[in-house]
């Protein structure tokens, strides 16, 4: 019986997995007809709450919401079937496109296809970091951490890593000292 | 030995990857471009192509690039053990988290770490951004030597196409459009006007 419910779980993220195309986002419709309308195995509140978390803990949006309710409602086991069942169309979709991909490059109509899809490609991410800039840079000491770390990945070769870690330690110190500012 | 070694370095390589991209999305982008320059296992086109991949297949960027890189220098073995590797260090995280949610969520230091966070991982993808713009605004390697070299490398199909493309998808009517229409569109651009130049 427990075993049926893992495969249920699994197939269901497997299918939310394969039919959602744009990954993280477009994803919430679907978990939303189907965990919480259809199935009850989240309230539209836990729902949101795992976004939320998903979106400021490392990882991908759709990987974390589906650990989150496979763990809610099968424990652990439940939290890694559900993810391995995300991520499984991907890697069959994927790994067909690789194969046809390093076989047919070399063609000119698929670079020529290719060097236009660039094009448009620029244009997507170039929306894509509007529109995070809008929701990450709220004041001037984040709009001075925005510059700093895209300049110092643009013209030094540090590790993201260590930047992703030092822009922590700054928002932790540059709230710490405003909090205690604002006690005083 | 040499497979296995490959396999290690793989589930290694995207194991940090997924430990340090924050935000989801383009997130992983950034590095990934870091990863191209340290191993030989892929090209920057790679990922631009991918890229269009993920966004027109289901699936999101970074298990998408980690299948492809696996596969690409491992076969399908190498794209499974790499997109293992990116997904372990969430499931682990959101599992420990998972046992005190509330807490996690309402915890001020965690909101603080995360006021630095967002503008950094912006930060991230707009550099990430500009690598790529780099390869569209120009065909071949940019000088700076005199300004008839520079501007002679400027590439003004792909500029122009980029304009365009720009503003119609910021049109509101056009913004429901799914990015996969775009996509093959510049395709047909693409091979009609003979973009790679062959």
């Amino acid at each position: 019986m427990v075993l049926k419910e893992i495969l249920d779980l699994f197939l269901i993220f497997a299918r939310i997995g394969g039919l959602t195309f744009g990954g993280g986002y477009a994803m919430l419709p679907m978990l939303q007809q189907e965990m919480v309308e259809k199935r009850k195995w989240a309230t539209e509140e836990e729902l949101m709450d795992y976004y939320a978390i998903g979106q400021c803990t490392p990882g991908i949006i759709a990987v974390n919401t589906a650990t989150f309710i496979g763990h809610k409602i099968k424990g652990i086991v439940g939290g890694i079937f559900a993810t391995l069942g995300v991520v499984f169309p991907s890697l069959v979709i994927i790994s067909i496109i690789s194969a046809f991909i390093i076989n047919f490059a070399t063609l000119p109509v698929v670079i020529n296809a290719f060097a236009g899809i660039r094009v448009c490609v620029c244009v997507l991410v170039i929306n894509a970091v509007v529109k995070l800039y809008k929701s990450a840079v709220v004041d001037k000491l984040t709009l001075v951490l925005f510059l700093a770390v895209g300049l110092l990945m643009l013209l030094t070769p540090v590790s993201p890593i260590l930047l992703v870690l030092l822009s922590g330690a700054a928002g932790l110190g540059i709230q710490l000292i405003k909090a205690k500012g604002a006690k005083k | 030995m040499a497979l296995l070694e490959s396999l290690a370095m793989l589930f290694y390589e995207f194991f940090k990857i997924g430990l340090f991209a924050i935000g989801g999305g383009l997130a992983t982008l950034p590095f990934l471009n870091e990863l191209q320059v340290r191993h030989d296992w892929f090209t920057p086109d790679d990922i631009t192509n991918m890229l269009a991949i993920s966004e027109s297949t289901p699936g999101p960027l970074g298990v998408n690039m980690a299948t492809y890189v696996g596969f690409k220098n491992c076969g399908i073995i190498g794209g499974v053990v790499a997109t293992l590797g990116l997904i372990a260090p969430s499931i682990i995280i959101i599992i420990i988290i998972a046992r005190f949610l509330r807490k996690f969520q309402d915890n001020p230091y965690v909101r603080y770490a995360f006021y630095g966070l967002r503008p950094a991982s912006a930060g991230l993808i707009a550099a990430a951004a500009l690598d790529i713009g780099k390869v569209v605004v120009f065909s071949g390697t940019v000088s700076f030597a005199s300004a008839s070299a520079f501007f002679g490398a400027l590439d003004l199909k792909g500029i122009l196409f980029g304009v365009l493309l720009l503003v119609l998808t910021n049109i509101k009517k056009l913004k429901k459009i799914h990015p996969v229409f775009f996509i093959a569109f510049a395709a047909v651009i693409g091979i009609v006007f003979r973009f790679g130049g062959v």
